[in-house]
């Protein structure tokens, strides 16, 4: 981020410092080939990213697929270790930590997944998925761990009875809730949401919905919240994250980036989204993008989207945009913004 | 709008399990005229898809017990098998939602959208190959002549997407029944294929049949809508007026419960409780009934039947079909 961006956003937020905060952050996985598994290139999945999450918010993330927006969240969880860059938590650097400094400060931190049906051992019942976190950091015990699991399940709004019963014997939703119990079980300031309602079923999503948000104000829990479907990432998060290809393009708060986008990528995201509602869908003007994303082994050279911009010119070949202050909260890198 | 090309009368498709039979689709009717594109939205079990494979006979392990499927007059439901492959690709195509399961990966993309016309025109492989690439372009896949060498996984999903269409297109069908044609697609990538189709119904004058469980690709692509719950349409009708006044309690809530894009201030969304119902276990009565908050004590009693609601509409709901408007906080 370049210090100018960085200073007048300190000043929009001087009251908040920011729970987390990643800065030149680079995550790549190394491609092998041939007989010796010599590597030949690397995935930059994430690829230089400067973002600040502050205490008490939603930051949505966008993006489509592999545009790097769960390694992003894995990497700030330090479930990888980053290939550059910094990541610091409540002030602490916390990019090098290891073995048991790193088990303590992740107690802190919470991941919610996509696939309810993947993420939960078919094996444990509920109170042992939910009771597993408590036992790896020796939270509770005997009675108190029993009644933890319980008060649990209550907040994420299932029978208590459940505990008993396995995961197969639930639904889509009920799953996701008791992976929401999981999360909650280490009593975490901070977690990644990472595409929590996408497997859900349309009329079950709003539930889920609903719940993470009064789970949020109830325990003060701050949320990075990846998906891609920018409605449901507008309506549940205060600011939200635009990312392409390792890269993170714009940043603004929801409405705001709704009614004014700057960078490019974002304005043709937004347009093609349908809003359901026939009469506005009929009105509105589709900026189709041509081509597909490029590869994130080996990106386009300066901006990475210039290769399907309407508006790119020679310049935006040469060289990488920055990411640039427009108002107060708003940041976008692109040379030639959307008025 | 054209005559109507497809009538589905009273279909019913049942599945033989363990727990005993599941009826799929259960008494589903409408019609689709030249032309026009009718969406079909729904969740996951809703019966929006076996809809669809049954119109194509495909709805194996499934059997059809009872109702017709008119297309041109012909009732489907008691074709021959040699019958239907005819219909199938020449009149009727249809494209699904994962490109990648329905191609072929061991064929050249160009041999496979070929395929109708060696099939049903009877076509050398030399003029296939050569229709195959003129529908290729048509469909935007840059230097269609090279690309007709490649393999599907050398394509992108969306590139598949579009390979899939052309297949279906190079007979020129009368009728495309397109099943979550882009739910495995980036937003991007959904709004290029979306085009497509809506230029391909343009051009072709091909018949649409839209399956998704998305509102906002309905409001932008269909003429007139169908929904589905539980195997049954529930409410039908001009996808203006269904947004705009729905008639049916789960159409209702299903749209005040979805985030908008355009929403100008953060409100709480308005859930609809409970689970959608599982096939093997039905309430009785209307189905949606334990999930609704307009239900009368009827509701839990006697299914109700598809009937005029408003001017323009159809809906299965004693509420509104007693003249109750459906209103809420």
């Amino acid at each position: 981020m370049p210090e100018t961006a960085r200073a007048q956003l300190k000043k929009a937020w001087t009251s908040a410092d920011p729970l987390l905060a990643a800065h030149g952050l680079k995550m790549w996985f190394p491609v092998a080939s041939g007989v010796l598994q010599r590597t030949v290139a690397h995935v930059r999945a994430v690829d230089g990213v400067d973002i600040e999450i502050m205490k008490g918010e939603t930051l949505g993330l966008v993006g489509e697929s592999g545009c790097g927006k769960s390694t992003l969240g894995r990497t700030v969880m330090r479930l990888y270790d980053p290939t550059a860059g910094t990541v610091h938590f409540k002030g602490e650097d916390i990019t090098n930590l290891r073995g048991e400094a790193l088990r303590t400060r992740r107690r802190e931190m919470a991941m919610i997944f996509q696939d309810p049906y993947a993420s939960l051992d078919p094996r444990q019942t509920v109170g042992d998925i939910i009771g597993e976190p408590i036992d790896i950091h020796g939270l509770a015990k005997g009675r108190e761990r029993q009644d933890r699991i319980y008060e649990l399940l209550n907040v994420v709004g299932m029978n208590p009875q459940f505990a008993d019963r396995y995961p197969h014997e639930f639904s889509g939703g009920q799953r996701q809730r008791i992976g929401i119990a999981r999360a909650l079980a280490v009593e975490p300031t901070f977690i990644v949401c990472d595409e929590p309602i996408s497997a859900l079923d349309v009329s079950i999503q709003a539930q889920i919905i609903n719940l993470l948000e009064k789970l949020q104000s109830k325990f003060n829990l701050t949320y990075l919240f990846i998906a891609h479907d920018l409605s449901v990432v507008k309506h549940i998060s205060n600011r939200v994250a635009v990312m392409y290809l390792g890269k993170i393009v714009e940043v603004a708060p929801g409405g705001q980036l709704y009614r004014r986008p700057r960078h490019p990528y974002t304005g043709s995201l937004l347009s093609a989204i349908p809003i359901p509602d026939p009469i506005i869908e009929r009105g509105r003007e589709r900026v189709i993008l041509q081509g597909d994303v490029g590869s994130p082994v080996n990106p386009p050279s300066g901006c990475r989207f210039r290769t399907r911009c309407p508006r790119a010119r020679p310049h935006c070949a040469e060289e990488e945009p920055p990411l640039e202050a427009f108002g107060a909260e708003h940041l976008a890198a692109c040379f030639y913004p959307l008025d | 709008m054209g005559h109507t090309l497809l009538e589905v009368q009273d279909l019913r498709t049942v599945f033989k399990t363990k727990e005993g039979d599941v009826k799929a689709v259960d008494g589903v009717s409408f019609h689709l005229d030249a032309g026009e594109t009718l969406g079909i939205v729904g969740e996951s079990g809703c019966g929006k898809s076996v809809t669809a494979m049954s119109i194509m006979r495909l709805q194996r392990p499934g059997r059809i017990v009872g109702g017709k499927v008119l297309f041109n007059g012909r009732d489907l439901t008691k074709a021959s098998e040699s019958e239907m492959r005819e219909i199938r690709g020449q009149d009727i195509a249809m494209i699904f939602q994962d490109p990648m399961t329905s191609l072929n990966p061991v064929f050249r993309t160009g041999w496979q959208v070929g395929e109708p016309l060696r099939l049903h025109r009877g076509v050398d492989n030399v003029k296939a190959l050569a229709g195959a690439v003129a529908m290729l372009g048509k469909v935007g896949i840059p230097s269609p002549a090279e690309r007709a060498h490649d393999y599907p996984h050398q394509f992108s999903g969306g590139m598949r997407q579009r390979a899939m269409i052309a297949m279906g297109l190079t007979t020129t069908p009368k009728v495309l029944i397109a099943d979550e044609p882009t739910t495995a697609l980036d937003v991007t990538i959904q709004a290029q294929i979306l085009d497509l189709l809506q230029t391909v119904n343009r051009e072709f004058g091909t018949a649409t049949i839209l399956i998704t469980h998305n509102l906002g690709v309905v409001a932008g692509m269909c003429e007139r809508v169908m929904v589905m719950y539980a195997g049954r349409v529930v409410e039908s009708g001009p996808t203006t007026d269904v947004f705009a006044h729905p008639k049916h309690p789960y159409t209702w809530s299903l749209l005040r419960s979805i985030p908008r894009l355009d929403a100008e201030r953060h409100e709480p969304l308005r859930p609809i409780e409970g689970l959608p119902p599982s096939l093997t276990d039905l309430p009785r009565g209307c189905a949606f009934h334990p999930r609704c908050s307009f239900k009368v004590e009827r509701c839990s009693r006697d299914t109700p039947e598809l009937n005029r609601v408003g001017e323009t509409q159809l809906a299965a709901c004693w509420v509104t079909q007693s003249g109750t408007e459906l209103k809420g906080a």
